[in-house]
């Protein structure tokens, strides 16, 4: 009896106090990331805003609507870097999803085992490749048969942009629609064949739309990562100082690149510009997540019985 | 008055590698009635109806040996899987609809098959709701979801789904073992209204059910085919002890 009393009073005090101190410990870990996003906001927003307002102010409508950049000249114009991210990250998306999109049906509804064995390491691998390799490769393989091929005779540009970015996306974009085309029921897959329909048939009509949200998912964190993606761009853009770009051939010069290349060394002024663009930058990711918890919230409430 | 004869299956034998389901089935199946399939589990009544439209097709390392002619075309040999299945619609166990409005349910058969016309589509989705005995209850409704109606519901528009296609036969496997006792019953009915035009083959746990609504009833028991005979008389006339022990629930 008194060894019970005593046992639950010293089983009492032993569970409250680690309790306490891991709570504590988790807090403390689950803080450290939100902080640095806390941090990093109020840094590039106090910085980059910096420009615009005081007595030298920059027009803030010249600078987002600029289309040269020149830090010597005191002439800083972004319009034409958001453009290039844009078309790159659009191109990337246009041919990387549906190509990521058929190779992730391939491994989940066609390959043999023995085949993806070999695919999803490979597919991982890509993944796995630092950015900068990315860049060497589009710089010594992608760059010179753009050369031999463009009009401009110009290897860097838009389009090596858009093939290097493709490549970086497609990891991404299969391994999330796989994961969410394997788990549509088999009992769909099952319905559509009892009617007749051709595996074909019941891939495009049944499985793919019933997978959409996570290939939607798979899409929107693919244009985060294009538009974001800064060193193996920088290699193979170039980095023009001006002007649209008017098609394929053209150089561009993405958001992420100018910041790269120039923070290094730049002051005053045009050290805050290039926080200025990385506001932009930011206020674009931002959509993307924003769109991607709407889309997630959605579709994975209503995806199924929609 | 004779049944015509609409499958004929003859020593057919199905191993799941080395496992054998099922051993040395011969049968003949009527053509407009319902023939059902009794047994306890695992004792291969679902292994065979899914071998009459082929879809053990479907599963790795299954092995079939034997026959089996729909009206004397034997369907392994002188058939392709996908046109066989446009004859021989099933209904699964669990109702299945597609994560898709009703309407888009039971087009997706026709459509599948290369009719895109929209009046067309229109008019074979009424008939095959009206033909399930559910159109009076979704009509309204035919752009909603096919998920958001009740399990017994879903199960009448997986039916209308399957005579969207205008088979001949109809499988059902277990249909209504997901479904409450009026749900039950209206696909029982709704059976016995379509053997006027379909042949309907049903796999079912519950005695009554293949008391009520078949005119032929196989007792399956390890892979084998029992007893088959009238429905009538596997119930009142037994002739197998293991029937009987099974019909009086002494097992199973």
């Amino acid at each position: 009896m008194n060894n019970n009393a005593y046992k639950e009073n010293l089983i009492s005090r032993r569970k409250e106090y680690p309790e306490k101190v891991f709570k504590g410990i988790f807090l403390l870990s689950a803080l450290v990331s939100v902080l640095s996003v806390i941090a990093i906001i109020i840094f590039v927003f106090s910085k980059g805003l910096q420009p615009f307002f005081g007595e030298d102010a920059y027009s803030f409508l010249e600078f987002i609507t600029g289309l040269k950049w020149d830090p010597g000249n005191d002439v800083y114009g972004v319009f034409y870097m958001i453009v290039g991210s844009l078309l790159a990250t659009l191109g990337a998306i246009v041919l990387g999803v549906p190509i990521g999109l058929l190779t992730a049906v391939f491994i989940a509804e066609l390959a043999p085992k023995e085949l993806v064995a070999f695919i999803k390491p490979a597919i991982e691998l890509l993944a796995g490749i630092p950015s900068v390799i990315y860049g060497a490769f589009g710089l010594g393989v992608i760059v010179p048969i753009i050369n031999e091929i463009s009009p401009t005779g110009q290897g860097e540009s838009l389009l090596a942009v858009i093939c290097v970015l493709t490549i970086m996306v497609l990891p991404t974009i299969i391994s999330l629609s796989e994961a969410s085309i394997r788990a549509v029921p088999k009992s769909y897959r099952e319905a559509s064949l009892g009617l007749g329909a051709s595996k074909t048939q019941t891939i495009f009509k049944t499985v793919i739309p019933a997978a959409r949200s996570g290939i939607l998912t798979a899409t929107v964190l693919g244009i985060g990562r294009a538009i974001g993606e800064t060193m193996a761009v920088m290699m193979i853009a170039g980095n023009n100082i001006g002007g649209l770009p008017t098609s394929i051939w053209s150089k561009v010069r993405p958001l992420t690149t100018n910041i790269a290349m120039e923070m290094g060394y730049a002051s005053g002024r045009h050290q805050d510009m290039l926080f200025a663009t990385g506001v932009i930058l930011f206020l674009f990711i931002m959509v993307i997540n924003i769109t991607l918890t709407k889309l997630t919230g959605k579709l994975g409430d209503k995806g199924r019985s929609k | 008055m004779s049944d015509i004869i609409k499958f004929s299956v003859s020593d057919l034998n199905l191993f799941y590698g080395n496992f054998q389901a099922l051993k040395n089935i011969n049968m003949k199946i009527a053509k407009e009635k319902i023939t059902a399939f009794i047994g306890p589990s695992g004792c291969g009544k679902s292994t065979f109806i899914k071998t009459v439209n082929r879809m053990n097709d479907l599963i790795e390392g299954v092995r079939i040996t034997g026959e089996i002619t729909m009206d004397g075309v034997d369907i392994y040999k002188d058939m392709d899987a996908i046109s066989l299945r446009t004859r021989v619609g099933m209904v699964f166990q669990q109702p299945n609809p597609f994560p898709m409005s009703i309407y888009d349910n039971v087009a997706y058969g026709p459509r599948i098959h290369g009719i895109r016309k929209k009046n067309v589509l229109d008019e074979i989705v009424e008939k095959s709701l009206r033909q399930a005995a559910i159109w009076d209850e979704v009509k309204d409704k035919l752009k909603k979801s096919a998920l958001a109606v009740s399990g017994g519901q879903q199960q009448r528009i997986c039916i209308a789904r399957t005579l969207a296609i205008e088979p001949e036969v109809i499988l059902m496997d277990e249909p209504t073992s997901a479904l409450d006792p009026i749900s039950t019953l209206k696909i029982e009915d709704l059976a016995t209204e379509l053997k006027q035009f379909y042949t309907i083959i049903i796999v079912t746990h519950n005695m009554q059910q293949a008391g009520r609504i078949s005119d032929k009833t196989a007792f399956f028991l390890n892979g084998e085919v029992i007893e088959y005979g009238e429905t009538e008389q596997i119930f009142n006339k037994p002739r197998n002890k293991k029937t009987e022990d099974y019909i009086t629930g002494r097992f199973g």
